[in-house]
């Protein structure tokens, strides 16, 4: 049995809970596993420090919440600070983390560490907003919790009409820096 | 009779506990709603506001939670299935016309997201400390029925049964979700309309010169007419007789509360829902609801590991309480243990099934945010010591 804990963090605005919905959905609906989405709710989601919340598995989840996440994403310094103390700090755990937005100290212990410039790469595509989703596609190919094709799909269900081709082209590109990281 | 396939959304959806709440009203057949926006239930009634013009069904903001809990029945007896949306401030303020529907029979849901309270308390933040309000909280007696899901899936699924258990028995139905549930986002699975059974309301097939409006029916319910459809039509939140008139004397009074009451007591059995896992054989049985059942299930786990023999009883419905099977088990098992998101509210129900048969134990907790399994794993090893 295979179960992953994952959970991203930011600041509110920057699609914190749509990343954890894209990669929530992906699993889901497209590749046939169980997943459930939890996030933080309330002022602290809309503005300040945002956090969201997923868990694969390959059976029916009972307890539904991350206390120590195997796959930490952080998109904001004080993410970092918040959450890197919480996850797996051993070797197979992993800190995924906007390169650009955030300095590593030694908060991640032995966790293994990949960063993509995901804000500079989306204004490179016309848009700052859809840095999360070029995060989403390189979470997608660094760590194979979802696969390409069912994120793709759940990118286009979830991202806001007429913005399909822009977000999905922001996915390819983290998608393709994750092949190149990984 | 099978659901209208206007209003299901057939297929595989990654929803939350509330979007789920609303797809499964609208599969039950309901096509109106009144509400008065409130956190944590406010994604229920945007997609409601979105959803019912869509399917010729009409959602009403109303001017509070008073104007929406009685806007709801005046739609029911027009013909409509109806709910409305709340959490505890705004239950708390519908409370009298929880009492109107008891007293009128009016099939209808009332939905609490629960929060943290008293009063305003933690509008965002998760609590289960509404379960006696929605059992108890209008005045006089009266009975109501109660379901609390555990998941996205359960939220569409049990909202189906709520619309039916209101229309089976003539009662407003509690559909007492949580916070957590509410905004926690799981596969659900919509099937095609022609699964799925709703229970249609019951009209009188009497002549209008024969109907009387509070003569028991079937199962002590008395059947149904709609506004408009040439039969007498008095719906009195005072008591009344059969024929629906306000008669003010104890012998009418006692012959109508009773059967409020006993319409959902006698027949108690039909209506309890409760899920076990590993009860037979067990020292300790662990009794809890909502998404408190699932944080239970972990130090469940945690408990077995450690060779202690733990059961576990879910409740889905609440009210009535199976308080039968709690008899029965409370002869068996060393301990009950019940973890639950207040500082003892269906805890005391299992107490006094118990009734000194087995040991009790409250896990409680304020809200705010779920119980740390560890807390309900030393209760379970302390119990089976």
């Amino acid at each position: 049995m295979s179960v992953s804990e994952i959970k991203i963090g930011g600041f509110g605005g920057q699609g914190v809970i749509l990343t954890g919905l894209v990669i929530g959905q992906g699993a889901a609906l497209y590749d046939d596993r169980y997943s459930t989405m939890t996030q933080a709710f309330g002022p602290e989601a809309r503005g300040s420090s945002c956090s969201s919340q997923v868990i694969i598995s390959d059976e029916k989840i009972l307890y539904p919440y991350v206390s120590h996440p195997d796959v930490l994403v952080v998109m904001s310094q004080d993410a970092y600070n918040r959450f890197a103390p919480s996850m797996k700090h051993d070797a197979g755990s992993l800190l995924i983390y906007e390169s650009d937005m955030v300095r590593l100290g030694e908060l991640h212990g032995n966790a293994r560490s990949v960063g993509i410039p995901a804000t500079r790469l989306a204004e490179e595509l016309g848009r700052s907003m859809v840095l999360n989703i070029v995060m989403v596609g390189f979470f997608t190919a660094v760590t194979k919790l979802v696969s390409p094709d069912a994120a793709r799909r759940a990118v286009k269900d979830l991202v806001p009409r007429g913005t399909e081709t822009l977000n999905l082209s922001a996915f390819d590109k983290g998608c393709q820096h994750g092949l190149e990281a990984a | 009779m099978r659901s209208d396939p206007v209003g299901v959304l057939t297929g595989r959806h990654y929803l939350d506990g509330n979007h789920a709440c609303c797809e499964g009203a609208l599969a039950a057949g309901c096509r109106f709603a009144a509400g008065y926006p409130i956190t944590p239930s406010t994604e229920i009634v945007e997609r409601m506001a979105k959803r019912f013009p869509g399917v010729g069904g009409l959602f009403i903001q109303m001017e509070d939670e008073i104007a929406a809990s009685i806007c709801l029945q005046g739609a029911v007896w027009a013909g409509k299935k109806a709910l409305t949306v709340t959490s505890g401030p705004g239950l708390s303020l519908m409370m009298e016309h929880v009492g109107y529907a008891a007293i009128t029979e009016t099939p209808c849901v009332f939905v609490d997201v629960q929060r943290g309270g008293p009063s305003t308390g933690l509008p965002t933040l998760p609590g289960q400390a509404d379960m006696m309000q929605a059992r108890w909280g209008s005045h006089g007696d009266y009975e109501i029925i109660a379901l609390s899901p555990s998941s996205p899936q359960e939220c569409f699924d049990l909202t189906i049964d709520a619309f039916n258990l209101s229309e089976t028995y003539r009662v407003p139905v509690m559909f007492m979700m949580d916070e957590c549930v509410g905004h926690m986002t799981e596969r659900v699975d919509i099937p095609p309309a022609d699964e799925i059974q709703i229970v249609p309301r019951r009209y009188t097939a009497k002549p209008p010169d024969q109907y009387q409006p509070y003569a028991p029916g079937e199962n002590m319910v008395p059947d149904m007419v709609k506004a408009g459809d040439d039969y007498r039509f008095h719906v009195t939140g005072l008591t009344h007789d059969e024929r629906g008139y306000p008669a003010i004397d104890a012998p009418t009074q006692d012959r109508m509360v009773r059967r409020l009451v006993d319409k959902v007591r006698k027949q108690a059995d039909r209506i309890v829902r409760i899920e076990e896992d590993q009860v037979d054989g067990a020292d300790v049985v662990v009794v809890a609801y909502g998404i408190t059942y699932r944080v239970a299930l972990r130090a469940i786990a945690m408990a077995r590991q450690k060779g202690v023999r733990v059961g576990s009883l879910r409740l889905l419905v609440c009210w009535p309480f199976p308080e039968q099977r709690i008899r029965e088990l409370s002869g068996r098992v060393r301990a009950i243990v019940v973890p639950e998101m207040n500082l003892g509210q269906m805890y005391y129900e299992v107490e006094r099934c118990a009734a000194g048969r087995s040991r009790t134990v409250l896990v409680p907790h304020a809200g705010g945010t779920v119980h740390d399994p560890g807390v309900i794993l030393e209760a379970i090893m302390e119990a089976a010591r």
